[in-house]
């Protein structure tokens, strides 16, 4: 076991935990932080999708002990009050079938925008290629993306 | 507290009290069948849930009675309500109902039922609190009911200018006898069905609230992962839990049957000591392969089935007199549910109760079950549902809810149970692997004079569905179905039987048609005409909805004009009372199909909201292509050879393409769009892609492992 401090959303945060624990797991279950998905567990599927200093990286395959100092931000910490343009585009659009993968979904859409403000349907198609939804809600993910887009531009 | 019962139609209940803060509480029971509906004393010792609750700041709250998998029914159904109550949707807020059997029937959501189940008491509820809400205004103000009108929560009184609100109402109105017969509006007075409603947890979900039984926490509670058979026809001998229980985090180790649970204070801890379990399995007779399934199956399709599932006149006659026959076989693979949410369960049994927490898609079923095995009183049993990530069908049975009972009963602790992908994909009850063999004689002006579908499938009791059209368009018929038992457990997956049934039946007519020369959508309406102008036998479709789909989507699709290049395909399908057509537009580029557009037409009765409607039209779709394209699980001795997303394919965003859903303007009363538009989609791209290559895809999946081939 280990004591170790992590910035998550902001804050700083100890836990004590054994070092091999994955990110994913430290958030849901040290932390309380539960809008971070564990789906797959290898890495394949996106759910549980975090930044870690502003890049989308796969919390369920990220030992806590690699991220520690690191800048954490988990769907909880996207926006103060929900209000993402990402969130607001995937209310606005009513994305959500099921809605458990949506939180990896709106992560890696936000790290796109942030990086390429004005993406073509092939630039979304490539960033979220890591994100599964069996609900098959990807072309309504598709329109939030653009809709974010243009909320962001005005 | 004032009590006021109402029945309607018979079998269904009004309970109307008023709340002690003031405002009204409405609660509905709809009891088919109960033995007891009838007596007074038992229906007002029968704790009712609200329905609708109006409180004097007006609010109105609408429970939701069933669970909700993504198939939008908690949104949906008090959509219902507030229509009928005319209610503004800004102020209605919806809640989940727990478990309670006396207040709700039919809490399941399968067979995409929900809403055709519910419909009519749904509508009667919001209907008669209308009326109460009348009457008290009418009270108030001293003016004839008829004389009052309602619009966005309020009565107003147009002669004398006077309005109040449902919140300044409710109190009086509670004291009013609920009608048992109020008037419903006719669909052209809807104000809110059929319009675009964002889905009433949108804001949870994408802030991450804690909303699902993967989130659940609650004090004192131990996390278990469990070791189960690695295989199907294995038997534990033998568990040495040494090292697990020396492992920082572990709590307990727990073996119950086939399995051993471990229980630590996190998943990782569990997850960590139930790899370090050293486990001993033995092979109870024969361990069994894909290999020898496929074998089994096809050798099944050379045997004639000993009673006929259906048959109308007799077949061989007209095949020995046919000028031209067609044959074929379709096959597909088992294939697990992979809801995103793996399987997961909250149980706290103790000795004087039993608390259930999680997601399941019959919390009646799973009660009664964990009633049976502990051996308790079923109303010593509490479930309560989450939100759940995804259904699929896998949250029909009980068995990951009955586990963590036994779990936390062995334990004597509360335990929330935790299945890993691993465990979820390997865990079985999949959907049956199942091959059909159809023939089809044509006399020599191209009708079909005969048709003949034998299937087999693993454990699925029927694999056909006798009734499906073209059964009742042609004079000889004749379907059979073969089922072959094994250990590898099945279960219904989204549309059972019909998923991949809907694709054979299609991609064959469409054969058909071919070798009648005919065009596909000119031959289904025609065989359609003949089922509407002399029927045979019995006819679970409706001719003339299942041509208005047909008709609808060709139109939209402008069928048979695709520019060059393009190459349509065609395919129509009714299941769960609901009518689909489909038109897939396919591009070659580089030798490789792609789909350039999916055209679909729906015909569900009265759309409810046209913002899900279209959201689970278009998702069955991407869902129904991508199972058809890559997803397969095999066996290999008795082990699934598919555990998570590495080996197992599913669809991607840039795989996804784009489609158009259009709905049949329809009076008729709603059915359900869970399931529904997935089981002709495959068949309508195969269609395109034999237009466009003159391959024809038989088979699922699609795109094998290193066989890109065509596809690929």
């Amino acid at each position: 076991m280990a004591r170790l401090t992590l910035k998550v959303n902001g804050k700083r945060r100890i836990v004590d935990v054994s070092e091999d624990t994955p990110l994913l797991w430290v958030l849901r279950e040290h932390l309380d932080l539960t809008g971070t998905k564990y789906a797959c567990g290898i890495g394949q599927c996106g759910a549980c999708t975090v930044h870690i200093n502003g890049e989308p990286m796969r919390s369920c395959a990220l030992p806590v002990s690699v991220v520690e100092g690191a800048n954490i931000v988990t769907i909880e910490g996207l926006s103060r009050e929900g209000d993402h343009p990402v969130q607001e585009a995937w209310k606005e659009t009513d994305v959500p079938q099921c809605g458990f993968c949506q939180a990896g979904q709106i992560m890696t859409a936000a790290s796109l925008l942030r990086k390429n403000p004005n993406p073509t349907d092939a630039d979304i198609d490539t960033a979220m290629a890591g994100n599964i939804c069996r609900c098959g809600t990807y072309n309504r993910i598709r329109e939030a993306i653009h809709l974010a887009a243009k909320k962001s531009r005005s | 507290m004032e009590h006021q019962l109402a029945s309607f139609d018979r079998r269904s209940f009004l309970k109307v009290s008023a709340l002690a803060g003031g405002g009204m509480l409405i609660g509905i029971q709809w009891m088919a069948g109960h033995a007891r509906a009838f007596d007074p004393a038992f229906l007002e010792g029968a704790a009712f849930n609200a329905y609708i609750k109006i409180t004097p700041d007006g609010k109105i709250t609408i429970q939701s009675p069933n669970p909700e998998i993504g198939q939008g029914v908690k949104t949906s159904m008090p959509m219902i309500v507030a229509e009928e109550l005319d209610a503004d949707w800004a102020h209605v807020v919806v809640e989940q109902a727990p478990l309670d059997t006396e207040a709700y029937t039919r809490q399941v959501a399968g067979g995409s039922g929900s809403i055709r189940a519910s419909w009519k008491p749904l509508r009667t509820a919001g209907a008669a609190a209308r009326m109460m809400l009348i009457a008290a205004a009418a009270e108030k103000w001293q003016v004839a009911p008829e004389t009052c009108v309602t619009g966005a929560s309020m009565v107003k009184h147009p002669a004398t200018n006077r309005q109040a609100t449902y919140g300044e109402l409710a109190s009086l109105a509670a004291t009013k006898t609920p009608p048992a017969d109020p008037p419903l509006k006719k669909p052209s007075e809807f104000r809110l069905l059929g319009k675009r409603i964002a889905n009433v947890d949108n804001h949870a979900i994408v802030t991450g609230e804690n909303l699902f039984g993967q989130d659940l926490k609650r004090e004192g509670m131990a996390v278990a992962v469990v070791a189960r058979p690695p295989a199907f026809g294995l038997k534990l001998v033998s568990v040495d839990d040494s090292k697990t229980k020396s492992m920082p985090g572990v709590q307990q180790v727990v073996r119950f049957g086939n399995k051993v649970a471990v229980l630590a204070n996190t998943t990782w801890e569990a997850k960590k000591g139930r790899d370090a379990l050293q486990l001993q399995w033995a092979p109870e007779g024969e361990l069994e392969s894909t290999d020898q399934h496929d074998s089994a199956l096809r050798a099944l399709l050379d045997k004639a089935a000993e009673t006929p599932r259906r048959k109308d006149g007799n077949t061989e006659p007209a095949f020995a007199q046919a000028s031209k026959t067609v044959e074929a076989v379709y096959e597909c693979p088992f294939l697990p549910h992979n809801a995103m949410e793996p399987l997961n369960f909250f149980a706290d049994v103790r000795p004087d109760g039993v608390l259930m927490v999680g997601p399941t898609q019959t919390p009646e079923s799973a009660r009664t079950q964990i009633a049976k095995l502990l051996q308790i009183d079923q109303k010593k049993i509490r479930v309560e549902m989450t939100r759940q990530g995804g259904g699929f069908g896998r949250r029909l049975n009980t068995d990951y809810a009955v586990e963590a009972a036994e779990i936390s009963h062995l334990a004597k602790k509360p335990v929330k149970v935790v299945w890993l992908r691993e465990d979820d994909m390997g865990g079985g009850i999949y959907r049956p692997a199942c091959k059909y063999r159809f023939r089809a004689a044509l006399d020599a002006q191209g009708n079909l004079t005969a048709y003949h579908l034998r299937g087999s499938g693993i454990n699925v009791g029927n694999p056909t569905r006798e009734n499906n059209f073209p059964a009742g368009a042609l004079p000889n018929l004749l379907v059979e179905g073969h089922n072959l038992e094994s250990k590898v457990t099945t279960g219904p997956w989204r549309a059972p039987v019909h998923n991949f049934l809907g694709f054979a039946e299609q991609s064959f007519l469409d054969e058909v048609a071919l070798a009648a020369g005919k065009d596909p959508v000119a031959f289904r309406l025609g065989l359609l005409d003949q089922a509407k102008q002399q029927p045979v036998g019995r006819q679970e479709y409706q001719a003339d909805r299942l041509m208005g789909v047909i008709r609808l989507a060709a139109e939209k699709a402008n069928w048979g004009q695709a520019p060059s290049g393009v190459f349509q395909g065609f395919s129509a399908y009714f299941s769960f009372s609901t009518y689909v057509a489909q038109v897939v537009e396919v591009v070659v580029t580089n030798n490789k199909p792609k789909i350039q557009r999916v055209v679909c037409a729906v015909d569900c009765g009265i759309l409810i909201n046209r913002s899900g409607a279209e959201n689970q039209v278009a998702g069955a779709i991407i869902d129904g292509l991508g199972h058809a394209m890559f997803s397969q699980l095999t066996i290999k001795d008795g082990a699934p050879e598919q555990t998570n997303f590495d080996r197992y394919r599913m669809i991607r965003m840039a795989e996804a393409p784009p489609v158009e859903v259009h709905f049949v303007e329809s009076e008729e009363a709603p059915t359900g769009l869970g399931e529904p538009a997935l089981p002709p989609l495959a068949a309508a791209f195969a269609n395109a892609v034999y237009r466009a290559t003159g391959k024809r895809l038989r088979n699922q999946p699609f795109v094998q492992p290193g066989e890109p081939g065509l596809l690929g």
